[in-house]
Formats: structure tokens, sequence, C-alpha cells
């Protein structure tokens, strides 16, 4: 049972590292944004991005360009791909911080147990019914009660006396994948031509075609989620004990754990709206911050909602740059890096623990 | 002595089963004492355990702490009251023995008490001698050394009532002498401490009360000398024993007749 392999980290230690795994963090999530915006078929110097931006929040500067398209092409069509990028990236990587938790389980994640699916039923489902009753919030609230209903039955149905098997928690995720993606077929069967394009496009997973107003709904989303993560952070460490204990230290934990997997349905219904189903984010980058700075969920929670937004940003400035004219899926290339990523802990946990049967 | 944890005829009786695990058991866990839980495997001690942790809500019959019911309690609350430690102790993740110990600090954030977080983590992992092994992750440790972490973070919590299940189970015999003596001294320091164990010879060295359950009934209850009588510990166990008094210290010693 033993899923990660053991570095005794000395917890002096951990304080200075968070720091530090913090700042270049950031500092990589700033340049690779500043990158990306310059990049592209109208290409800018990293200089000349960052006059743009400061114009834009009203700083006149020399380093603006002077040609008016390059303001056009940066704030209005390749600043809110990035800016939805980077909330994408975050909410996948806190909900899957926030899933594991619950599940007393690292190998949770919104595309491996099907939250991310049962979101996309819901957004699809608005899609080819054409639903509209409830306007631009119609397919956002869709997905979320997709999302919502996939991760309780995954929790009703894996969990038992407070812990989750991984064997149990990853053969619910196929169950619950094969389901959405009937009810995803159905629905692209009933389509027309254009519904069923829209449903590809989520399967695939793509931050093309992002707008402002979506931003504008994804943002709050992203924000409250984010809020609760923190809030909950220092009882999910008592999480890690097991739920009787959990409650023994006094955390209300059913109280706890309906709020995380609605904060879970939450961020994911975040991510999916608009970009569809962007899968292992929220598997490999809590991973890896767990062993760079330690499993303790607040300064997890804070890196992980960075290192998302990172790898998603490192992800789409690839998909748009590494074959020209073409736009290539943003969920294919993560879980290009997912997959291996994840048959890599697999193995690893087979050398250190037999395996996880 | 006053009366911390008080149950009143509980009886617990899950819809599966046929007949009740547990049945009007009461039970008297006073300031000052240890109370030893004793009986044979499936004597219902650890669902008597279940339901004075607050685990287990019982079909009929009351518990109390400090007059108060259990149930009316807020997690919150009952956790600056009483401290439980579990026979299972896994940890998920990495956590370090430090970090571990710390969460019994859990209750007390945000309180005057948080003050002397660090001073009771300290003493809490020196008492129970894992100290050496403070920075390394819990899941790497060897069955024994996660119970005594587990054992500290329940001492790190700092309560007046504080309910062991087997803390003694996966330990070396130093290690078992040397936590039987932690939960002697609590009580000695006026806390009550209620200890399951099954080392009958445990419960007559260390137990100022001691509680005998059989089939989901409490058999007898009262000093460990006067509840633990050779007849009835054949009665109960199906194993006849000889009960000798020790030369040096006077106390009854259990052994099987082989």
């Amino acid at each position: 049972m033993s899923q990660e392999v053991v570095v005794p980290t000395p917890s002096r230690f951990r304080a200075s590292r968070f720091a530090v795994v913090t700042a270049l963090l950031v500092v990589a999530l700033v340049v690779t944004m500043i990158v990306s915006l310059g990049s592209g078929q109208y290409p800018l110097s990293p200089t000349e991005v960052i006059g743009i931006l400061l114009r834009a929040v009203g700083i006149d500067n020399a380093w603006a360009p002077d040609a008016a398209p390059a303001a056009g092409v940066v704030l209005g069509i390749r600043l809110p791909r990035i800016v939805l990028g980077l909330l994408v990236g975050w909410a996948l990587a806190v909900s899957g911080v926030l899933m594991q938790a619950i599940f007393g389980n690292p190998l949770a994640d919104a595309g491996v147990v099907g939250v991310s699916s049962g979101a996309a039923v819901g957004a699809a489902a608005s899609i080819t019914f054409g639903l509209v009753t409830l306007g631009a919030w119609t397919t956002p609230l869709f997905a979320f009660a997709g999302g919502l209903i996939a991760v309780f039955s995954v929790y009703l149905i894996s969990r038992a006396g407070g812990r989750t098997e991984v064997v149990t928690l990853l053969l619910t995720g196929i169950a619950i994948n094969a389901i959405a993606g009937a009810g995803l077929a159905l629905l692209t069967f009933l389509g027309t031509t254009s519904t069923r394009e829209q449903i590809v496009f989520w399967q695939l997973g793509s931050l093309n075609g992002a707008l402002w107003q979506n931003i504008a709904l994804v943002a709050p989303l992203v924000l409250i989620g984010s809020i609760v993560a923190l809030v909950v952070a220092n009882s999910l460490d008592l999480f890690a004990l097991g739920e009787r204990t959990a409650r023994h230290l006094g955390v209300r934990v059913e109280a706890l754990r309906i709020v995380v997997i609605v904060t879970v349905a939450l961020l994911v219904c975040a991510a999916v709206a608009f970009a569809g189903i962007i899968a292992f984010v929220g598997l490999v980058i809590p991973h890896l911050l767990r062993m760079a700075i330690g499993p303790a969920h607040l300064p997890l929670v804070i890196t992980s909602a960075l290192g998302g937004a990172l790898l998603i940003e490192l992800a789409d400035l690839v998909a748009r740059t590494a074959v020209p004219l073409a736009d290539l899926p943003i969920g294919m290339l993560t879980s290009l890096i997912g997959g291996p990523f994840f048959l890599w802990l697999l193995l690893r946990a087979r050398k250190s623990a037999g395996g996880w049967a | 002595m006053s009366i911390r944890l008080s149950a009143g005829g509980v009886t617990v009786h899950p819809e599966a089963a046929p007949a009740p695990i547990l049945e009007n058991a009461d039970l008297e866990l006073q300031a000052g004492e240890v109370h030893a839980l004793v009986g044979p495997n499936g004597a219902g001690k650890s669902t008597l355990f279940g339901v004075l942790a607050g685990d287990i809500a019982p079909a009929s019959g009351t518990v109390d702490l400090d007059g108060a019911p259990l149930a009316s309690i807020p997690p919150k609350d009952l956790a600056r009251q009483r401290a439980v430690l579990l026979q299972q102790n896994d940890v998920a993740f990495a956590f370090t023995v430090e970090q571990v110990v710390r969460m019994g600090r859990a209750p007390w954030v945000r309180t005057e008490r948080e003050d002397a977080d660090d001073e009771l983590v300290a003493a809490a992992m020196a008492a129970t001698d894992i100290t050496a092994l403070r920075h390394r992750a819990v899941r790497s440790l060897s069955g024994g050394e996660r119970a005594r972490v587990a054992l500290a973070r329940v001492l790190a919590q700092d309560v007046g009532i504080l309910l062991l299940d087997e803390p003694t189970a996966a330990l070396d015999l130093r290690h078992q002498e040397d936590v039987l003596r932690i939960a002697r001294d609590r009580a000695a320091a006026g806390a009550a401490v209620a200890l399951v164990v099954h080392d009958l010879n445990a419960a007559l060295a260390y137990g100022d009360r001691a509680t005998l359950l059989s089939r989901g009934r409490v058999v007898a209850t009262g000093s460990p000398t006067e509840v633990l009588t050779a007849e009835r510990i054949e009665e109960v166990y199906g194993q006849p024993v000889d009960i000798l008094t020790h030369p040096v210290t006077g106390t009854g010693v259990v052994v099987p007749k082989r």
C-alpha cells in the first residue's frame, strides 16, 4: 500500500522548501505566460508583450509596439486563452489535491475517476439539446451537475471503512468513465453536425476559442473553490489519520466530506465547462509537489494551484506552436505526459510494495 | 473521585446481527483511575470502546461525559475532553512522525493552549521514545513504532480522558511496560484512562479497576483482583488458570494451567 517512495525529508527544511518551490513556480509561470503571449503567427518579443500589458493597465511606456494589431492580438486573442489556461490548470490541480485527501489515496484525479467525463456529459447534454434557459451559466451548471453525480457515485461506491482501496477506486473510475462514455456517445449520435463538433472538442480538450465572457464565469468558481480548499486544508491533514481518528480530533467528518466533494465538482466543472477534458493535471502536479515539499495540505494546495497553471500554460504553448498553423488539443498533450507518469507510479509501487493488489 | 465518562444500560444491535453484540452494559470511568477492559475475542470490548468514543450510537442506553449526553457535545469540544487511540493507525501520505504527533494539537488551534504545542509535542515524543524518529515518514516505520507515534499523538492532545484500544498490542516487552506506565502516570495526574487489554497480568498490575466482558455482557466490574478470579477466568475464557502471587510486588499473576 505504499504508493510513494519514502524520502525522509526533515520537516525543518520543509518551510524553506515551500518558499523556494513557490517562488520558482511563480517565476516559471510568469515567464511561460509572457513567452506564450508573444508566440504564434504574429510573434512579439517579451518586452513588447510586457509593454502592451502595461499600457493596457494604464501605464504608458516605450516598450509597447506602435503597430495597432499587436495589442489586439495579445489582449483580444492570446490573453483570454492564457488566462483561461491558468484558471483551468489551477482548478484541476486543486481538485486533485482535494480528492486525494478525502479518498486518502494519491491516485484520485478528476480524469481518472471519471468526474471530468461526468461533467462533460452534463455539458454535452446542454449543447445537444440547445438549452439556454440559464443563459451563459447553462453549460457550466450542467457540467457541475454531471460532475457532482459522478464524484458522489465514485465516493459512495469505492469507499469502505473510511479509506478507498486503490484498485477499487481505479475500477470504479473505469466504470464511471464507461457510463459517461456511453452518455457522450448517445449525445453525439443525437446531435447535429455542429453540436457533434462541439462535443468532440470537449473530449479532446482545448483552450481554443477562449473568450473574456468565459473567464468571467470561470474565475469566480475557481476563486470560491480555492478559498474553500485553503480553509479546509488543515482539517484534510487529519483525514490522513483515517476518518474515525479525524473525528476524534474534532473534525466534523461528514460535513467536511460533503463540502470537499461539492468543491471538487465546482472546480472540475469550472475547468471542464469551456476547456473540455484535460486529464492527469490533478494527478501529476500534487504528486510531484508532495515529493518536493511533503504532504501537508496547506502548502500543497498553494503550490499545486501554481504548478497546475504552469503545466497547462506549458502544454498550451506546445499545443499552439509545435505544429505550424495547427492547434493541437491540449488534453492530448496532458495525457501524453500523464499516461507515462501514471505507468511510472505503477511500476515504482510494484517495485517497492508488490503492487496495489 | 468524580465520574468523567459513564455508560448506562448500553445495547448495540446491528441490523444484520442475529443477537445484540453488546447488551445492557454499564461502565463508569473515574478521574484518576486506569480502568482495564478485558474479555475474550468477540466479547464486545471494541464495541463498548466505540460507544465510549462516540463512534457507535447505541440502540438504547445512555453515554454521558461529565453528566452531559455524549452525542450532544460538538466534535471540537469533545476533542478537548478526550483522546482516542485506535488499533489501526495507518497514515495516508508521507507525513512525518512530528507532523502526526502535532496533529494531536489540532483541537487547540486558536486557543490559549496553542502556546504549549511545541513543549507538549516534544514531551509526548520523548515519553514514547520516538524523538529520534521525528523526521521519518510514519509509513516507513515498523508496526510497533507506528503504534507509539499514534500514542504520542494521543498524549499530545493533553486531555483528561484517554481511551486506549489495545495500546500494547504491537509492542515489544519494554515498550509495553512504557505504555502501561504512561497510562498509570496520566491517571495519577488526574486523568480517566480506559484501557482495552488482552494481557490479564497487565490489567492486574496496572488497573485500578477492571471490567470483564463476555458475549456482549459485563460479567464483573470492580478492583482487578476481585474481577479476575481463577474461576471467573476459566468460565469466561474456557481456559483453566492458576493465579499466583508475585513474590516481590504481591500482585496476582495469571498463569494458564499447562
